[in-house]
């Protein structure tokens, strides 16, 4: 766990402590550490079948973990359900967007902000999508399914962001998008990280990933493999070798 | 994103009407397309005419003395055949023919093709005998199809019936939509007024107008040729004037915004509602009787909607609840009932019954809603016959009297005022009315609330939806409660109106009617629902009671099974869409269990990649 960044809290936000799941037989997370602070843009690296999806169903609870513990603002949620952890803060923006794609961009935001009941509060966060994206605001009443990507994942990002969240979890942002989309979403991402949202993103693309975030961990075959600083993951020559492509000597 | 890109060239959307190039030489067919609408045509005579629709409705005559709904059925192909042929597709930047000899040409060709399945049919009828497997092939058809004449005759004739009825299909495509429009209101007009016939003579006689109609039906059923032909002139001439009108309201009613659309709306509901009241008045029994079952089919509609088009989950078993309605309310109302006959009030024994399904729902829902797609499916269509088995046991025969049913209940008594029974159908229709109007106030409200927003979502993509905080399986089992509890309104209505339960009132036909009212009236819509159980239960009949056209309830399921083809290819949305819906429901929940199958084997683990040594 790396705690000697400057500026954090002392309890991290969303925390794993050592643990283990399963899908039936199959172990898919072995003893798997992970820290979140407030106000850092933190990112899980790793390939194919490394268990970063199941890293995020875990957070989101909607895995439970066979050992181990899912601490959430010094609350252990293990045996909570995705609800209530959603009502407390944790947002996931699902891999390749997965808008509802029959329902309009309305019904898809309202839907983001379906456990809150503060109907002054979802309406200045409506306006302040609208601001960040105004496009958006453009299509309220499309289809979802009918728009393009790069509007899609505006939407995707607006109804994660209506849930009020205070950890935005994101699944493979880079995911089926055409390169100077992808590149546009980063932005978008290292954006609401500076508006001061935290933000724990799970990756392959490596590169793109560490050059946003703060700080990293590779995952592989279920283990935490790699933990340390984003300029210390680029700089790391196994790292260098199978993630981005350039095998050093 | 610096890249910027030329503007764009070419035209995108509506472009502008180019002039008709003029009409192609008679020969120059598409003949591969022509050959194969024939020989679809033909195949559907032939299947028509082994059918043995053409002699059974031939006693149902359309327009006398001239054509019967028999007749109807066999020439409608050729016609259609003939009509189809000609249709040109609409390409952007491609020449678009007038319409002429071309058309008519091909369209007697392709019809003469359609007609020909006719006389192959009676050639083969005359030299083959294949009657073992083939209920319907028989002499009497041979003669039917040669007017009592010879084989060649019969084969001359129809080659050129087909052919001939093919060209008048040809002809409708050389009008201009103008008389197109006025041809198609007359012959509508026409067949809505043989269809509707014992409709409308119920209400006449209701109205004391028997002179009308008198005038326009013929003594025996059908309507005389004398007022056909005025029928159709009048709603020709009509449909000239009103060139338009209809559609340029709807529009208008359409483009309307906010408060303005929803008074329009109120105004219409209003206006059909005070319709649906006065109207049964001057109706007669039968009247009454078709639209209390109309009624009855639109809340199990209502209730299935729910279930299927809002939250999604495919359920082949919601005559379940139907029967737990009908039976709960038998036992508790019936003093005949075999073990308790507490001989509730009616309405007292609406809201234990309400409550009893309520919980059968959850009792269903539980182990279902844990499925997807086409298991969910299953699942569902077990319980509804394990229900309908279980009220037919003898186990249970102590409780429920077994294949004896439960008889002799009393109509539904409404706080001692009125009772309502079957005897009375005026009075079942509006009980089942007023049940209708909260089932659609319901579900329309729900359509709008939270909870509505949550079935959509789940329908979706229930893994997202899980992950926005929406309990699914909380969800999930509410869709099955609400939906059982608007079936049991109707099942509690149906054993009062009756006033007897059988278990098999209760087959798996009535689940698939139900839902074949949902997907042709359009999944996800109110106004869809009722609409379609208007058509289907209405015109061509319930499961067990007869629509207006009687003489079909033999064909009703082939029918039924034709409509629902012609609709997915056609109108996949259905009759009167949802706004927000165009379905591909299943396709979606595949999509749903691939992706999970997906994951699962991404994150197996297993993957042989070495770990770099930190």
């Amino acid at each position: 766990m790396s705690t000697d960044q400057d500026g954090v809290a002392a309890t991290p936000l969303l925390e794993m402590r050592t643990v283990n799941a399963h899908y039936g037989a199959v172990h898919a997370l072995r003893d798997v550490d992970l820290s979140i602070y407030a106000g850092e843009l933190v990112c899980l690296l790793g390939g194919n079948a490394s268990g970063k999806s199941t890293t995020l169903k875990t957070l989101l609870g909607m895995l439970k973990p066979t050992s181990g513990e899912v601490v959430l603002d010094g609350e252990v949620v293990n045996d909570k359900p995705t609800s209530y952890r959603v009502a407390r803060g944790v947002t996931m923006v699902p891999e390749n967007r997965r808008l509802f794609k029959r329902l309009s961009v309305r019904e898809n935001l309202d839907l983001g902000a379906y456990l809150r009941s503060d109907t002054d509060g979802i309406a200045a966060d409506l306006e302040r999508i609208f601001e960040l994206f105004p496009r958006v605001k453009e299509r309220l009443n499309q289809k979802a399914g009918t728009l393009s990507g790069g509007e899609q994942q505006m939407v995707a990002m607006g109804r994660a962001l209506m849930a009020k969240p205070r950890v935005l979890l994101m699944d493979e942002p880079s995911m089926g998008l055409a390169p100077a989309l992808v590149q546009q979403n980063f932005e978008l991402i290292q954006q609401i990280h500076e508006a001061g949202l935290t933000v724990f993103m799970v990756e392959q693309n490596a590169n793109m990933a560490l050059s946003i975030a703060d700080r990293g961990w590779v995952l592989q075959t279920g283990r935490v493999v790699l933990d340390d600083t984003a300029e210390n993951l680029l700089a790391h020559p196994d790292l260098r070798a199978s993630y981005l492509g350039q095998a050093d000597t | 994103m610096t890249a910027t890109l030329p503007p764009e060239t070419g035209a995108v959307g509506g472009p502008a009407e180019t002039p008709l190039a003029p009409s192609r030489p008679v020969m120059a067919q598409d003949w591969r397309r022509l050959v194969r609408m024939g020989a679809v045509g033909a195949v559907a005579q032939i299947f028509i005419a082994l059918s043995n629709m053409p002699v059974r409705l031939d006693e149902r005559v359309v327009v006398k003395p001239v054509l019967s709904l028999g007749y109807l059925t066999l020439l409608i192909v050729p016609f259609a055949a003939g009509y189809r042929v000609g249709h040109q597709i609409k390409r952007e930047g491609m020449p678009q023919y007038a319409a002429g000899a071309h058309e008519i040409a091909g369209g007697a060709a392709c019809g003469a093709l359609a007609g020909g399945g006719l006389s192959l049919l009676a050639v083969l009828l005359a030299n083959f005998d294949l009657r073992e497997p083939l209920v319907n092939w028989s002499p009497m058809l041979a003669e039917l199809l040669a007017f009592g004449d010879a084989t060649w005759f019969a084969v001359v004739v129809w080659l050129l019936i087909g052919a001939a009825i093919g060209a008048v299909g040809g002809i409708l495509r050389t009008l201009g939509p103008r008389s197109r429009r006025a041809v198609v209101t007359m012959a509508l007009a026409v067949a809505g007024a043989a269809v509707l016939e014992p409709l409308v003579v119920d209400l006449a006689e209701g109205m004391r107008l028997e002179a009308l109609t008198d005038r326009l039906y013929a003594r025996r059923g059908g309507v005389n040729w004398t007022s056909a032909l005025g029928l159709a002139a009048a709603s020709g001439v009509l449909a000239v004037l009103g060139r338009g009108r209809i559609r340029q309201a709807r529009n208008h009613i359409a483009s309307l915004e906010g408060a303005r659309r929803s008074r329009a709306n109120f105004g219409l509901i209003l206006l059909t509602g005070a319709a649906l009241i006065i109207l049964p008045l001057f109706a007669g029994k039968l009247t009454n009787e078709l639209l209390a079952n109309v009624g009855l089919f639109v809340l199990l509609a209502l209730g299935l909607n729910v279930v299927v088009g809002l939250a999604g989950i495919l359920d082949l078993g919601y005559v379940a609840f139907f029967a737990v309605g009908s039976y709960s309310a038998a036992v508790l109302t019936a003093a005949t009932s075999p073990r308790i006959n507490p001989e509730m009030p009616w309405l007292v024994a609406l809201i234990v019954v309400v409550i009893i399904t309520g919980l059968v729902g959850l009792f269903i829902g539980a182990p279902v809603i844990r499925m997807r797609g086409d298991y969910l499916a299953i699942v569902t269509l077990g319980f509804g016959e394990i229900i309908r088995l279980i009220f037919l046991s003898d186990w249970l025969s102590g409780w429920f009297g077994g294949s004896q049913g439960i008889t002799k209940i009393p109509g539904a008594g409404i706080f001692g005022l009125t009772s309502v029974a079957g005897t009375d159908p005026r009075r079942v229709f509006y009980l089942v009315l007023a049940f209708c109007a909260i089932a659609i106030y319901v579900s329309w409200r729900l359509e709008r609330s939270r909870l509505g927003r949550a079935w959509m979502a789940v329908r979706e993509d229930e893994t997202v939806a899980e992950a926005m905080g929406i309990n699914t399986v909380n969800v999930k089992l509410l869709a099955f409660v609400v939906g059982a509890i608007l079936g049991s309104f109707s099942g509690a209505i149906f054993s009062a109106k009756v006033g007897s339960v059988f278990p098999n009132s209760f087959l798996i036909l009535v689940s698939i009617v139900i839902l074949v009212v949902v997907i042709f009236g359009g999944m996800g819509s109110i106004v869809g629902v009722i609409a379609g159980s208007a058509v289907l239960i209405g015109v061509l009949g319930g499961p067990k009671q007869p629509g207006l056209l009687a003489e079909f309830s033999e064909f009703k399921l082939l029918i039924y099974g034709a409509l629902l083809i012609w609709m997915m290819l056609a109108r996949p949305e259905g009759l009167i869409p949802s706004v927000r819906r165009s379905r591909e429901l299943h396709q979606e929940e595949m999509a749903q269990d691939a992706w999970l199958r997906g994951q699962v084997e991404d994150d197996d683990g297993s993957g042989a990649q070495a770990a770099p040594t930190p």
